[in-house]
């Protein structure tokens, strides 16, 4: 697989990650995620990494770097189903991801992001 | 170099009987016989098989237990502390099992070579050296025991000091006891996680009136626990901190901001019932 796929969910984008994350895959993901938001106007995007059990510095950066970006083209990112290894991983790496929005599975996700983007 | 001569083991082999007694009595009057923990079957038993050992196993020349002729004894003598590292008895009456072999020994040595002060005082010597290296060898092993008992006992400590309990429908409570170190603090986290995971749970409540003193490292600790998880998806309250706690917090420059702290658990469950949107009210 070359990319991972975007859906569009009226205004809202779903990123699913079920495969080990290599640098490409994360630059390609981020350009796609850019160009999506830009090309439907999309007011939230929810990024599930519930099947992602192996990060490393350079994920975590671009996780933190799509947030940034959403938030700059005014969308809403939030992160749901980080595996409590990740989690470990991550804080030990120093990568707390300030700002990013986090939810337990993707239920809750969808109502955080619809909350945030109604309260707007 | 002192060797042990072949006249000095035929006269242990011819004494085995007599040896018993007297250390049997010698083990009386020190006193090691008399602890309730071993009884006076067993303390027989082992007697009687050291005895064996010791004079199957000597041969004349270099008293060194290191070879293989010494290996039944050493095992032995490693079941013997063994046991008694696991039955909770000091390291004194271990040692002074082997070492009150001594006098008897001696005696029929000096009954022996009463004629030739110089060879006497030679086998004495070879003797003493040769109990002294299973007296180590038995304190060597008792120690290794203990050691191993207390590396049992830190792991269960380990285990047993990380519950986490469910406090209402979503909200978990972690109440930490003792002191918070590295590789405690990863245990808690990741059982913590785990049971978030499980019970999906919004509201993790870490209570921490039982740590005794706050660190700039513990302080660390937690932080990292909380960002955890945070990047989980749920939230953490931290509650239980005692004013003296406090106190050293502040004077610390610790920077606990947007960690959400209280006093009790009372009032971290009041937040999380809050934040759950739960109420409680008295019915009179």
């Amino acid at each position: 697989m070359d990319r991972i796929p975007i859906l569009r969910m009226g205004e809202f984008l779903l990123v699913t990650i079920q495969v080990d994350m290599h640098d490409q895959l994360a630059l390609t993901l981020q350009d796609d995620l850019a160009e999506n938001i830009n090309q439907h106007g999309s007011k939230g995007v929810l990024i599930d990494i519930s099947a992602l059990d192996i990060v490393d510095s350079f994920i975590g950066r671009m996780i933190g770097t799509i947030s940034g970006l959403s938030k700059v083209m005014d969308a809403e990112t939030v992160l749901v189903g980080m595996q409590p290894a990740v989690a470990i991983t991550l804080v030990e790496l120093g990568l707390t991801l300030p700002g990013v929005s986090t939810a337990l599975n993707v239920e809750r996700g969808m109502r955080l992001l619809r909350e945030r983007v109604h309260a707007q | 170099m002192t060797v042990l001569t072949q006249r000095t083991i035929d006269v242990i082999r011819k004494n085995e009987g007599g040896l018993l007694v007297n250390w049997t009595a010698n083990l009386d009057a020190t006193g090691v016989s008399r602890d309730a923990r071993v009884s006076p079957a067993e303390i027989e038993g082992q007697t009687r098989e050291f005895i064996r050992l010791l004079a199957s196993n000597a041969r004349a020349g270099d008293v060194s237990i290191a070879g293989n002729d010494w290996s039944e004894a050493r095992a032995f003598l490693e079941r013997l502390s063994r046991s008694r590292a696991l039955q909770g008895l000091d390291s004194q009456s271990t040692a002074s099992f082997i070492f009150s072999l001594k006098r008897p020994l001696f005696d029929i040595l000096q009954e022996e070579y009463a004629s030739d002060p110089a060879e006497l005082a030679a086998q004495v010597w070879a003797i003493s050296e040769l109990l002294d290296a299973l007296g180590l060898h038995t304190i060597r092993t008792f120690q290794k025991s203990r050691e191993e008992v207390i590396a049992r006992q830190q792991e269960e400590l380990l285990e047993l000091s990380t519950p986490v309990v469910k406090l209402w429908d979503g909200v978990l409570a972690l109440p930490m006891i003792g002191t918070l170190d590295s590789q405690r603090t990863q245990v808690v986290m990741e059982s913590l996680l785990q049971r978030i995971v499980e019970t999906g749970a919004e509201i993790a409540i870490i209570d921490i009136t039982g740590v005794p003193t706050v660190d700039t490292l513990v302080a660390q600790h937690l932080l990292k626990t909380v960002t955890a998880i945070r990047l989980m998806g749920a939230d953490a309250i931290i509650s239980g901190v005692r004013p003296q706690i406090a106190q050293t917090i502040v004077h610390l420059g610790i920077d606990l901001q947007g960690i959400v702290t209280k006093a009790n658990l009372a009032g971290a469950l009041a937040l999380a019932l809050q934040r759950t949107g739960f109420t409680v009210h008295r019915d009179r």
